[in-house]
């Protein structure tokens, strides 16, 4: 499946098994976006939280 | 009502796969946005979801302490608590509390400000290894292998506005292998270990900085000072990484409470993500 990035414009592609939270990167401007919804083939992205100092395990 | 609610930020390997396994044993599982929670001091536990348990997943420290904090007040029962999110986030406390229980960890000194740190350093010598009190992944942690780039690297961290950055916290330089252990420990259970080696050019063992994993053989020492370090700590689910001291044998260095185990499942002969689930279900049969 294909989505068009919010930056640029290009075409991004999703895994079937995408689930919403999943984070998805644009090949070409290198932005990423999570999923905020999906329902058959419509797809809502937004940016990414960037991540943090406290981030990780 | 969901049996089990995964609390994440950021869904990656780990909370996908506990959450399709959850779904193949017939749970009912949940996976909720921790950033879109909201609640106050009159929030109940019926005005929240009702799950049984919740599994803490979130990837930054604060957002899970303190959302973890927050679900306990309603009453509810998070894996891992918050009293164990507070003691793993944070280096300053883990290693005060492997002291106190005399589980083997590397000599680690504390100093609050550069100045006193500056001091501390030329009392202790060098190598030793810097790390920042809160944080992951390897950041921030570097040799200090003398007083130069000791020096440099003070100089950018105090750049830094974080208070946090204010502490200092300064071990050691263990003699090892180019490799860590890492063990996931479950309600006091050793379920696998593995090796993390480093990549080539990389001083540190972290998957995420491109290390590899295989699997680690659990001898009686290492299945003795896991099982120590998670008493010690609180149970739960936990990571407890370690390091072959050529010296003094095992020593742990750290303990996650957000154990990422996509690396060790690669390798590891037990399902990871099923050893969680089976966990969680001890719960809802309470
Ligand atoms: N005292 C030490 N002596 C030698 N090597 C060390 C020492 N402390 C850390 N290292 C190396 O640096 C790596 C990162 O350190 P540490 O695990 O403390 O940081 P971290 O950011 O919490 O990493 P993570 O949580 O991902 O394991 C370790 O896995 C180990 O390979």
């Amino acid at each position: 499946m294909k989505i068009e990035c919010n930056d640029c414009g290009a075409d991004i592609n999703l895994p079937e098994d995408a689930i919403v939270g999943e984070i998805v990167t644009c090949p070409d401007c290198g932005g990423d976006f999570e999923i905020v919804s999906k329902s058959g083939d419509k797809v809502e992205l937004k940016p990414a939280e960037t991540v943090g100092e406290d981030w990780g395990q | 009502m969901d049996e089990i609610s995964i609390l994440y930020d950021k869904i990656r390997y780990e909370e996908k796969s506990l959450h399709e396994k959850a779904i193949k044993r017939g749970l009912k599982v949940s996976l909720l946005d921790a950033k879109n929670i909201s609640l106050n001091t009159s929030s109940k536990h019926s005005d929240f979801n009702q799950s049984r348990v919740f599994l803490q997943r979130c990837l930054s420290h604060y957002r899970s302490l303190y959302l973890t904090t927050c679900l306990e007040f309603l009453g509810l029962n998070v894996i891992n608590s918050s009293s164990i999110i507070d003691t793993c986030g944070n280096k300053l406390k883990t290693s005060l509390k492997l002291a106190q229980n005399n589980i083997p960890t590397p000599k680690t000194h504390f100093a609050f400000s550069v100045e006193g740190f500056k001091e501390l350093l030329t009392e202790i010598g060098y190598p030793k290894v810097l790390k920042p009190i809160v944080g992951s992944w390897g950041r921030g942690v570097f040799p200090l292998r003398n007083q130069e780039l000791a020096n440099m690297i003070l100089e950018i961290r105090e750049e830094d506005t974080n208070p946090l950055s204010r502490i200092y916290y300064v071990q050691e330089m263990i003699k090892r292998p180019p490799r860590d252990i890492r063990c996931i420990v479950i309600g006091n259970k050793l379920i696998t270990s593995v090796y993390r080696y480093s990549a080539d050019d990389e001083w540190r063992t972290n998957v995420a900085r491109g290390g590899r994993t295989e699997i680690a053989p659990i001898t009686k020492e290492l299945e003795d000072i896991v099982i120590k370090t998670s008493e010690a700590i609180g149970g739960g689910i936990l990571g407890v990484d370690l390091m072959e001291d050529l010296d003094n044998g095992l020593v742990v260095h750290e303990v996650n409470n957000n154990v990422e185990f996509r690396g060790a499942s690669l390798v590891s002969h037990v399902d990871i993500a099923d050893a969680i689930l089976d966990y969680l279900e001890t719960f809802l049969k309470r």
